[in-house]
Parts: C-alpha cells; sequence; structure tokens
C-alpha cells in the first residue's frame, strides 16, 4: 500500500495529529466518508448514513479544537454505532423490518457519553436482526460481506460494525456482545473486539435482546483504543438498574505494564475437535511469545464449557421471547392491519420477525410456560452458577485466561444458514463470558494460510479490565499485527 | 334453609400508590391529565428503555404490610407476568410471583356483633396498565370497531392486596372493604377513590354445604366500582350460588362480570382458558432487601390506625361502638369530633350529631365531611347553645341546616331565623294561662293522675308560641299552675 | 430424542402467525435444539442455587421526583395511527 490514508489509522494516533494540528476533524471524516464511498456496495457494514451529522460535528470540534479547548480522546474521531443502540433522530432498526422506520425519541447512555464527548457518527451498522446470529445472515436487509474475503461472513451479530472498522469506514465503532457478538466478528474480521464486564456500561438504550447478558462492546484497530473508549462509556447510569456502582477511570492507565509475573491460563476445553487446526495454530504460536515474554503459562480447565452453550440456548431466548414481546404494531414500528388487535398483532409480528428471531421467541415462549420452567429455565440458571464457579475456580490460580475466540475462521456465506446448530456453535468460547459476566476481548494472532483472520480471546475476572487490557496490550505490540484487508491494501 | 349453606369469601384489592411519579420512570403520576402526556420511553415501552423503582413506593409498600401485621420479607424479587394486551406497553407486568414484599398479616373487623380476623394472605408490588376506551357509540367493548388506548396510567404504581378467604357474607365483606379503605386512607399512601380507579377490587366467592368439607366452586367477580356494588354483586351470586345448588345444578369455575344497572353477574369467561403468564425474574432488576432498621423506622411512625383510633374514642369520650364505629370511620371525621371536643362540647351529644343529623346532611348531599360548610365550631355551637336551652332541639336542627347551605356562624343564624327559645317565665305564664283555661278536660286528667296528658298541654303552650318556647320550662310552668292551685 | 412441542399453542402464547411450512420447520428445529439444550439437567444438582444475574446487587431505587416527560408530539410520532390524542389499535375481542 502506498499511501496511509487518515481512515487506516487508530483513534489515538489520529487524537494525537489532531492535537498536533496536523489534521483536522473534517479531514477524517471525509477520508472515512470517501471510504464508505469506494467499498461500501461490496462490503455493505452500514443500514443508515449520517454525513451531514457527521461533517457538523467534525465542523464543531475543530472550531473547539482551534480555540484552544482541550477536549476528550474521543472528540473529533468518526465511529459508528451498531443499529441496537437508540440514537434520538436517527433511524434505528436493529436489522428487522419491524423497526424499519422506528426513530427513537432518545439516545442510549453509551452513545450519549461519547456525543457528549465530541464523538463523529458516520451512521448505524447492519447486524443480525435483534442482535441474533453469529454471521449477520439474518438482517432483514441483507449480509454483511467480511472485507477479508467477500464471500464470506464477518461473524455476527455485530457484522457490520467489525466490518466498517476492518476496512476503514469507521475507525472505531460500538457493539453489543450477548454470546460473543463483538468478539466472534472481531475475530474473524481481524479488529480488536472488547467485551466489558457485565454491568459496566449501562444499557439503557441498547434494544434488549437477553437482558442478563447482553453488553455494549468495542470494535477497535488496537487494543488501547478499546481502553480510550471504554473510558468514554463506562461508569455508573441512574437509567440503568443493572449498571454498576463506582468512580469514571482511564483505562489506559497501566496500560504498557507488560505480562512478566503475570499467571496466564489456557484453556484445555478450547483446543479441542471441533477447532479448525489453522486457528489453533494461530493461537498456540502467539501463547508461545506470551511464554517468551515473562508470563507464567499454564493449563486449566472449565470443565462445564459444554453445557455453557445449552445454557445459552436456554437463557437468551427465554428472556427475548419475553423482551420482543413489545413489538405489536401498537405503539410504534410495523404494523400490518387486519381484523381485531389479537390478529393485527399475529400478523403484524409474522411479517415483521425473520426466522432466527421467529425460532428463538418459540423457543423461549415454550422453555418458560407452565410446566416447563423448572425443566429449562430453572436448570439452565443452575448451569450458571457453575460456569461462574468454573472462573473462580480458575482465576485463583490464573490472572487472565486465554483461549481462542472462535472455532473457525470466516466462513462461507450460506455455508451454516440452514442449520442452526451448526451457527451456535461459532459462539462456543465465547459464551461462557456472558454467562458469568466476566470482561474478555478478542485480539487478532494472526492470518491462516487462506489469508483469513484468526483471533485469540484474553479473559479477565470481574472487573480487572486493567488486567485484561495490559496482557492484551502486550501480546499485541508483541505480535505486531498490521495486516489490512486486500480490498483495503490495493488502495 | 340458608344456615345448611356457608359462603366463602376471599378480595383481591389493587391500590394505586399517590407517589409523585411513576413506579419504574420520573413521569407524573397524576389523575386526569390529558391524555399520553405523562409518558416517556420507559412507561410507553420503546426499545432500548430500562426500568428503576421508585424508593417511595416501596416505602409505602412496606408502611400497608406493617399497618396490616405482614412480616416484611428480607429477599423479594420482582417478576415478570407475560401477556399481551393493548395498554401493556411492553406486553409484560413488572410483578411480583412466589418472593412478594409482604406476607401473612391480617385486618380486625368489626362484623355480626363481634371482632373478627380477616387473614392477608399477601401484599404484592406491582404497575398498572394505560387505559383503554373502545370506540363506538355505547362505550361498551362488544359494538367497538376500533381502541383508544391512554398510557399516563401506565406505570403507576400499583399494590395488591389479597385477602384469605376467611369472609362469610356480603356484609362481612363491605365491612372489610371499608376498614381496609380506611386504614389505607390513615397510611396517606392512597387517594382510595373506588370512583377514580386508585382502589379497585375483585372478589372471589364459592358456596358449600356446611356438613360438607369439600370447598366449593370458586366464581371471581370483576367490575365493582364502589363499595356498595361489591356488596350488591356479593349478595346476588351468594343467591345465584345457594339456588344452583338447592337444585342440584352445576356451578362452573369462572370469572363473572358485575352488571350495575341490572344488579347481576354475568359469565366472562371460562377459568379454564387460565392465562399462562411465563413469569420469571425480572432480569432488569435487582432484588429489594429492605434494611431491618429502616423497617423499624416506619413501624414506628406508623399514624394512628382506625381500629386504635375506634378503641380510643370509646375509652376516652365514652362512645357507644355504633358512634365510634360512625366517627371514627375517616381521619378527617375523628379529627373534627376531637376539635369539636376539645371546645368544649360534650362528646356524647357531639357524636351525636355527627352521626345523626349531619351525617344525614353530608349523605343528601353526596359529600364529604371536609367539603361541608359545617365546622367544629358551629357543632360546638349548637351543643352549647341547647345544653343551656337557648335554642331547642328543633331550633338547633333548623340552625344546621342554614348553616350547611350558608357556612354564616350559629349566633347569626340563630338571630336572624329568630330560633332564640322563650325562656323568660312571665312571657310564658300568660300562655299556660291560656292553655290551662282552654283545655279544661285534659287538666281534670291530669290532675286525676294522668302524668302523659302533661306533653298535650305543654305542646299547646308550644302552639301559642309560634314553637319559641323553651318546652322543659313551660313543663315546670304547667305542673306548677296545676299542682298548686 | 427430539422433544415434542405444540408449535400452536405456542405461537399462540408468541402471538405469532406462522405458515405451515414455518410450523414444520419450527417443529423440527426446536424438537432438536430442546434435545441438546435439555443437556442441563445432567448437571443441574438440586444442591446448586440458581443464579438470576452475573454480579449480585440489591436495593437499586431512585428517588421519587419528577423528570420531564416527552413532549406529547414525540410520544405519538412513531405511532402507526392514533386518534384524540391516543393510540389507535382494532377492536378488542378478548377480555383482560
Amino acid at each position: 500500500m502506498s499511501v496511509t490514508h487518515l481512515c487506516d489509522l487508530t483513534g489515538t494516533e489520529l487524537a494525537a495529529k489532531l492535537r498536533a494540528g496536523e489534521v483536522t476533524s473534517a479531514e477524517i471524516t471525509a477520508s472515512c466518508l470517501a471510504r464508505i464511498d469506494t467499498v461500501e456496495d461490496r462490503v455493505r457494514a452500514y443500514l443508515t448514513r449520517t454525513e451531514d451529522v457527521a461533517r457538523a460535528r467534525a465542523a464543531d470540534v475543530d472550531a473547539r479544537l482551534a480555540n484552544g479547548e482541550d477536549l476528550p480522546s474521543v472528540a473529533g474521531i468518526p465511529l459508528a454505532l451498531k443499529d441496537v443502540l437508540t440514537t434520538r433522530g436517527i433511524r434505528t432498526t436493529c436489522g428487522s423490518r419491524i423497526l424499519e422506520s422506528y426513530v427513537p425519541p432518545y439516545d442510549s447512555t453509551a452513545w450519549a457519553r461519547l456525543s457528549a464527548d465530541g464523538a463523529v457518527l458516520l451512521g448505524k451498522t447492519n447486524c443480525d436482526e435483534f442482535a441474533m446470529g453469529s454471521s449477520n445472515e439474518n438482517s432483514a436487509f441483507g449480509p454483511v460481506h467480511n472485507p477479508w474475503d467477500l464471500d464470506t461472513v464477518p461473524g455476527g451479530s455485530s457484522g457490520g460494525s467489525a466490518a466498517a472498522v476492518a476496512v476503514g469506514e469507521a475507525i472505531w465503532a460500538l457493539g453489543t456482545d450477548t454470546g460473543g457478538s463483538v468478539r466472534q466478528p472481531a475475530s474473524l474480521c481481524g479488529v480488536v473486539g472488547l467485551k466489558p464486564t457485565y454491568g459496566l456500561v449501562s444499557r439503557y438504550g441498547l434494544i434488549a435482546f437477553a437482558s442478563s447478558l447482553d453488553t455494549v462492546g468495542t470494535f477497535t484497530r488496537s487494543v488501547r483504543d478499546a481502553a480510550v473508549l471504554l473510558s468514554s462509556i463506562a461508569g455508573k447510569d441512574p437509567m440503568d438498574a443493572t449498571s454498576l456502582d463506582g468512580p469514571k477511570r482511564n483505562y489506559t492507565e497501566g496500560i504498557e505494564q507488560g505480562v512478566a509475573g503475570l499467571r496466564i491460563g489456557i484453556v484445555r476445553e478450547a483446543f479441542g475437535e471441533g477447532v479448525q487446526p489453522g486457528v489453533k495454530a494461530s493461537v498456540q504460536a502467539a501463547i508461545d511469545r506470551l511464554a517468551s515474554m515473562g508470563a507464567q503459562v499454564g493449563e486449566v480447565s472449565l470443565p462445564h464449557t459444554d453445557y455453557a452453550l445449552s445454557a445459552y440456548y436456554l437463557i437468551a431466548p427465554s428472556e427475548a421471547s419475553s423482551n420482543l414481546a413489545r413489538y405489536d404494531g401498537v405503539r410504534y414500528g410495523l404494523r400490518v392491519e387486519g381484523g381485531d388487535s389479537v390478529e393485527m398483532m399475529r400478523k403484524t409480528r409474522g411479517s415483521g420477525f425473520g426466522p432466527e428471531v421467529k425460532r428463538r421467541i418459540m423457543l423461549g415462549t415454550y422453555a418458560l410456560s407452565a410446566g416447563y420452567y423448572e425443566a429449562y429455565y430453572g436448570q439452565a440458571q443452575k448451569v450458571r452458577t457453575l460456569i461462574i464457579r468454573d472462573y473462580e475456580a480458575a482465576f485463583e490460580s490464573y490472572d487472565v485466561l486465554v483461549s481462542p475466540t472462535s472455532p473457525t475462521t470466516a466462513f462461507r456465506i450460506g455455508e451454516r444458514a440452514d442449520d442452526p446448530l451448526a451457527m451456535y456453535l461459532s459462539d462456543v468460547f465465547t459464551i461462557p463470558a456472558n454467562l458469568s459476566g466476566v470482561p474478555a476481548i478478542s485480539i487478532p494472532s494472526g492470518l491462516d494460510d487462506a489469508g483469513l483472520p484468526v483471533g485469540l480471546q484474553v479473559t479477565a475476572p470481574v472487573l480487572a479490565e486493567p488486567t485484561l487490557f495490559r496482557v492484551a496490550h502486550a501480546l499485541e505490540g508483541e505480535l505486531g499485527f498490521d495486516a489490512l484487508p486486500p480490498l483495503v491494501a490495493a488502495l | 334453609m340458608a344456615e345448611e349453606f356457608e359462603t366463602v369469601i376471599g378480595l383481591e384489592c389493587h391500590v394505586e400508590l399517590s407517589t409523585e411519579t411513576k413506579m419504574f420512570c420520573g413521569c407524573r403520576n397524576e389523575f386526569g391529565a390529558p391524555p399520553n402526556t405523562n409518558v416517556c420511553p420507559v412507561c410507553l415501552g420503546h426499545p432500548g428503555s430500562l426500568p428503576v423503582p421508585n424508593e417511595k413506593a416501596i416505602e409505602y409498600i412496606v408502611r400497608i404490610g406493617l399497618a396490616l401485621d405482614c412480616s416484611i420479607a428480607p429477599h423479594s424479587l420482582f417478576h415478570r407476568k407475560n401477556y399481551f394486551y393493548p395498554d401493556m406497553p411492553k406486553n409484560f407486568q413488572i410483578s411480583q410471583y412466589d418472593l412478594p414484599v409482604c406476607v401473612a398479616g391480617h385486618l380486625d373487623v368489626e362484623v355480626d356483633g363481634g371482632t373478627r380476623r380477616i387473614g392477608i394472605t399477601r401484599v404484592h408490588m406491582e404497575e398498572d396498565t394505560g387505559k383503554t376506551t373502545h370506540g363506538s357509540a355505547s362505550g361498551r367493548i362488544h359494538e367497538a370497531d376500533h381502541a383508544l388506548v391512554d398510557y399516563n396510567r401506565a406505570g403507576v404504581p400499583l399494590v395488591e392486596v389479597v385477602s384469605e378467604p376467611d369472609m362469610r357474607s356480603p356484609e362481612g365483606a363491605r365491612v372489610y372493604l371499608t376498614e381496609l379503605r380506611a386504614t389505607l386512607e390513615a397510611l396517606g399512601v392512597s387517594d382510595v377513590r373506588m370512583e377514580e380507579g386508585s382502589l379497585r377490587c375483585d372478589a372471589n366467592i364459592s358456596t358449600r354445604r356446611k356438613s360438607s368439607s369439600d370447598l366449593g366452586v370458586k366464581v371471581e367477580i370483576k367490575n365493582l366500582n364502589s363499595i356498595r356494588s361489591l356488596e350488591r354483586a356479593l349478595k346476588y351470586e351468594e343467591e345465584r350460588q345457594r339456588a344452583a345448588l338447592r337444585n342440584a345444578e352445576p356451578l362452573v369455575q369462572e370469572t363473572r362480570h358485575f352488571d350495575e344497572d341490572r344488579g347481576t353477574t354475568q359469565t366472562l369467561r371460562s377459568k379454564e382458558e387460565a392465562f399462562d403468564y411465563r413469569y420469571f425474574p425480572e432480569p432488569d432488576l435487582p432484588p429489594l432487601e429492605p434494611d431491618p432498621k429502616w423497617v423499624e423506622r416506619i413501624r414506628v411512625s406508623l399514624p394512628e390506625l382506625p381500629a386504635a383510633r375506634r378503641a380510643r374514642l370509646t375509652r376516652d369520650f365514652d362512645l357507644k361502638l355504633a358512634q365510634a364505629l360512625l366517627v371514627g370511620e375517616s381521619k378527617a371525621s375523628a379529627d373534627f369530633f376531637e376539635e369539636t371536643v376539645g371546645l368544649s362540647a360534650a362528646p356524647v351529644a357531639v357524636a351525636h350529631w355527627m352521626t345523626q343529623d349531619l351525617a344525614g346532611l353530608l349523605n343528601k348531599a353526596k359529600i364529604e365531611l371536609d367539603a361541608s360548610k359545617i365546622t367544629p365550631q358551629h357543632v360546638a355551637d349548637l351543643v352549647h347553645l341547647v345544653e343551656d336551652g337557648t335554642i331547642s332541639n328543633a331550633g338547633a336542627k333548623q340552625a344546621l341546616e342554614d348553616a350547611f347551605e350558608s357556612g354564616d356562624p350559629v349566633e347569626d343564624i340563630v338571630e336572624r331565623r329568630g330560633l332564640r327559645q322563650v325562656t323568660d317565665t312571665s312571657a310564658l305564664q300568660a300562655w299556660v294561662d291560656e292553655a290551662i283555661a282552654e283545655n279544661p278536660v285534659p287538666v281534670e286528667q291530669f290532675r286525676g293522675g294522668k302524668e302523659a296528658i302533661l306533653g298535650f298541654l305543654v305542646g299547646q303552650v308550644m302552639k301559642k308560641s309560634g314553637g319559641s318556647a323553651n318546652p322543659k320550662v313551660v313543663s315546670d310552668l304547667v305542673r306548677e299552675r296545676l299542682s298548686g292551685t | 430424542m427430539p422433544v415434542e412441542i405444540d408449535i400452536d399453542h405456542v405461537a399462540r402464547l408468541a402471538r405469532l402467525h406462522l405458515t405451515p411450512e414455518e410450523k414444520e420447520r419450527l417443529r423440527a428445529q426446536l424438537g432438536i435444539i430442546l434435545e441438546h439444550a435439555a443437556k442441563v439437567g445432567e448437571v443441574a444438582a438440586a444442591d446448586v442455587p440458581p443464579t438470576a444475574s452475573a454480579i449480585p446487587r440489591s436495593n437499586v431505587l431512585r428517588p421519587d421526583t419528577p423528570a420531564p416527560s416527552l413532549a406529547h408530539e414525540d410520544a405519538l410520532a412513531n405511532a402507526p395511527e392514533t386518534e384524540d390524542d391516543r393510540f389507535k389499535v382494532p377492536r378488542i375481542v378478548e377480555m383482560e
């Protein structure tokens, strides 16, 4: 690649250039918008583009910087938001026909905080419908194409945000992670994907899929960038009763401490049969580097990993079946006429929801229905306890855990679409962190022989984000992954 | 015949709390606002919205639980009750299921000449729904072609009080509801106006033969808009059930709707279609674990409750139970009574005025005591003026009616209407002499020993005086005249 | 053994209109998914308490202080149909 485009730099690099007067926010924004114009017809990462809003904010930030104002780190840097995060006055669809023309009257807290800090909004990204999926093939508005190989999936459900960051259509982005929906697409798209501790970032305005699992997460090109974004959005929110107490903090502090002396546990269950050889090799090589960096590396078991998937596919659809009941054609969204109110609701929901959403609503409704609660939901909540105990035991001996993020690299569009169970297996290594609420991050460990990115997942105890960042940042530096998708490299 | 049957009644009451804001959001909790003006993303169930509980509502439900002698659960949970209806913004209601805030209390009521303890199974917290109006000329659901929904009421804090099936008669149910209402009013947690919907009640009633150990078939009655409707509906239903049993006709477990106009109950839906609410713990809300010290502070700061107030009035003022029941019915009434007594008026006389004439005037005008123009001063003055003979009882009744309309001080009314009794003996003597002269036969009868005829003679004097004579003085004068010469 | 599910009943509870093809597909798929999910029963012993939420919290409340409501126009802006400042829906046949 001959020219380094602004839209391919990290947020941290761009923030420095802004303050040094080398570039303006308008220039950075123009670079991202130009990239979108160039590749969007092939990638399809965006559902709604907000160029005017973006340019206006960029101009505003430039004026304030010129005035000598000291602005937060995220100011003036173009950002994308997964289309399950509400944006006041800007259409928010959740990738669904049932909300195709829904315009929220309020901002999600995560976006409100970034906006107050001066972030530039480029648009709302495509995703699996209501965040249900692992490939972004469940969007009612068409799939997203992985920039590394356009015939493959970017992962899901936050496929649009992952692809946009990977291909320069945004410097960084927010997504949501319920069973791996930030980490898995990050892994498949070769970017950094963070799922913070459950409750650290407010869910107010995060359109609910599974309330006890949904977490706002970040897509960035570096671990430091993830820490910067997290610092802006984290912290208690009075509008979310599940958000955690605690002061706001700067998560980049201490990020340079390195891994010497830290105990790193390799998850035994994550290197079994279902994992692609290329994935195993890439992650193993990265682990070997950790040892050479002075970390103590050992093996650890999370014995109930096998049951986590089952528990997830009972808890998440159960909560979802209730959370999605509000989409009934009465107060907002799609309405399909016909007959009385009951008929109207049935037809609206029958038309407005796609097959995966219907599948999960039916599954969840059944699991909660009379006589079945104890056998399904009740049992699944017990498995949750066992998963939490697994992690607590593991973290007694280790500071962080490491595993592949996803058993495979990006698979072909259409390959798993008719096999729900195969699709669900994509999340086998990411789901346990959602069930237990612990933070986890995926960083690129390299490319496989087919040139597709492999992701390595680091997991830390509850609220141990500083340790998480420290390890991930050190490893990232050591691995030096700087490849760009061929689509971009050619520009 | 009726004695062979036993009626079993339980009541489920919903109480809208009088907090400033709704249960899970900061919208105003206000009756009668223009439609859809007290709404926000939370109470409209917008995508991405989340509930946060109102601390005052929790304080209020604890107050209610303590007043009903319940145990306050150290750990309680919100649950989702899932069902679809246009007035439900989320198509689930945040409620409580197996871990409510309050359990196992009771309310003692005066019925059938004694005290009966009605068990309270539970008191739990939930949120109200929006209001639906059906679009059609009659406003009745059966003829509508559309419905209109106002979400102002959606999310208003609602407390559900469930009684044990401990009532044995429609009258007993009425007394329970009256006492519960008075208790809630004394606590200051709700307006408890059934006509506005801040107190709502459903009844469960079954009938069994006393000889049987089987429970009768339970029927739920809905659409009870007043305490009177409750009693009417239960009386009808009790008889309907007994008639069915007598005629060996089957009774169905069902929900019935009370028809106000006809005074009857009609089938609404069969209980067999019992809803599957798919309860599960509300994942957006952490558990409630009330601090025992905080609960204790609430307990010691509870106001005087109706039962305690009645006991105190009976004891301190020597009132009969019936008078104490009426006077102590509400805080307003009890305060009025005590203020009046505080103006040195005899308690029994005050109670008599309040429960007889004043109550009659209030009923006729269909207003409450604190909405009338009558003040404690009015009643105290009346009592004093009758006591010292300035006016007669009849005159006092007139004065009360006048004050009820005009609000004028009693003294002014007495002057204006010339109610002052004539007590001056010299004025009266002439009338007495006249009456005696005009009625020789009754006079003879009295002198002959017929005591009762005195009343007739006194009446004649009263007539001559145009009612203004003090009857006691007249009576003494007549007796004196006739016993002497 | 795949689980047998009364698809019509569940669809009714969920207010979902399904075509006959959808019903057939769902009946098969859900049966298999639930069979796998039921594995949780293997380890969910009686002495293991359920966990509703990963990070334990309690008593999160807010003061009884009014906050601004939505402007009336904003409240109705997304409504498919309104009349008299209210949300309009087709006739409601079943009782509450």
